[in-house]
């Protein structure tokens, strides 16, 4: 605790107040939102229009641009799930428990879509559209885990009891990211191994690389977009008798 | 940290340690089963099953894709650059079946040990760049052979 300055930690218990985080969210939302747009333009411009066309795949390989940052967000997502869930088991830190139930949505469509999205490109490169390789079947019980966690929440009604419920289902599905993560290594997978995170240089062509990376950062701000939203509107609902909703609710009626 | 978070916080790190065991062995013990193809090297060594469909996966040998008929029937040698299979394929072939390029076949030996596919899949590699990068890499490497 020494390490980490004042105004750090004082930043930290600011945001774990709900009224707090639901004010200073509103202010940089219109931020958020024109990062996101700016880098998305510049990804799929780059990604779609400058990128050179691949010596092999032709322009079909440009499904990456969708298919690589999607699944990167499926794993990111995941363990954010986790952690605030583990956060919110041991310091029972309310902000925590909604940070992490509305991430379950966002990282579910993710993981919807790298996987539609591999398999449209499989069929003409592969020749098949599904095969039951390490990769896939992995990522889709990840699909599997995100269903797990929302319908677990949904079944319970008691919200404090759910979110529990729901952070011990997150942090035992947790053993599945590594798994997911080095199954081209480990087994014979049809799915082809790591291009941008190996420990010597990427094979992939820094032209093509370029917007591959900043569809990765627009995907992030993306999240944190639809994630701000969703926790929102969960911490209204949890905290509807709370003094700070009431008079929030009769000032603006005024 | 106040003792009862304290307790949390083993306690939850004993949960996910020992699911992370049991897993780790659990996948051990399937590791076989968890493998998608098995190599040419196995099928020499006569680890792949004798009567069953498997799945043989490995590179396509530069130079040996032959059309013996003039149907759809292709002949090709697979290796993982240690032991060669023969396989006959009657189809179409996927878009990035090549010569030099990893593909992964679903069939059952021959008697005379040539593997007879029912299905051809190619197994793309994790390179991606524009045609002009490739061919100068091809040109350095063609120059490195000549001196």
């Amino acid at each position: 605790m020494f390490l980490v300055p004042d105004i750090l930690i004082r930043f930290y218990h600011r945001m774990a107040s709900p009224p707090h985080f639901y004010a200073f969210t509103q202010q940089i939302m219109p931020w958020l939102v024109v990062i996101f747009v700016l880098l998305t333009g510049a990804g799929l411009y780059g990604g779609l229009y400058l990128a050179p066309a691949d010596y092999q795949q032709g322009d079909s390989y440009r499904i990456i641009y969708i298919h690589v940052p999607s699944a990167w967000m499926s794993l990111f997502i995941y363990m954010v799930m986790a952690i605030t869930g583990a956060i919110g088991l041991i310091w029972r830190i309310k902000l925590a428990e909604v940070i992490s139930i509305s991430s379950a949505p966002i990282g579910a469509s993710f993981t919807f879509i790298a996987l539609v999205t591999g398999s449209l490109w499989g069929k003409p490169m592969w020749g098949t559209w599904w095969v039951w390789d390490a990769r896939l079947t992995s990522e889709l019980i990840l699909l599997f885990l995100y269903l797990g966690v929302i319908g677990l929440y949904g079944a319970i009604d008691d919200k404090k009891i759910a979110s529990k419920s729901v952070a011990i289902l997150a942090l035992v599905g947790v053993v599945n990211i590594p798994i997911i993560h080095y199954s081209v290594e480990w087994w014979n997978t049809l799915h082809q191994g790591p291009t941008v995170t190996k420990m010597d240089k990427p094979s992939i062509h820094v032209s093509m690389l370029i917007p591959l990376l900043l569809m990765a950062l627009s995907f992030k701000f993306y999240y944190v977009i639809a994630l701000i939203q969703r926790a929102r509107v969960e911490l209204l609902k949890r905290e509807r008798n709370s003094q700070w909703v009431k008079t929030m609710l009769s000032e603006q009626q005024q | 940290m106040k003792p009862a978070r304290k307790q949390r916080l083993i306690l939850i790190s004993l949960m996910v340690i020992g699911v992370s065991i049991a897993t780790g062995f659990a996948l051990k013990s399937f590791n076989d089963n968890l493998m998608y193809f098995f190599s040419t090297s196995d099928v020499v060594a006569g680890k792949a099953p004798k009567d069953n469909l498997f799945r043989l996966g490995g590179m396509v040998i530069k130079g040996s894709v032959e059309r013996p008929n003039d149907g759809l029937m292709v002949r090709f040698k697979l290796t993982d650059f240690s032991k060669e299979v023969t396989v006959e394929y009657t189809g179409i072939l996927p878009d990035l079946f090549r010569e030099g390029q990893g593909i992964v076949a679903n069939g059952k030996l021959n008697a005379q040990g040539v593997f007879i596919a029912e299905e051809v899949l190619a197994k793309h590699d994790e390179n991606y760049m524009p045609p002009e990068v490739k061919q100068s890499l091809k040109n350095q490497s063609e120059k490195g052979k000549g001196q």
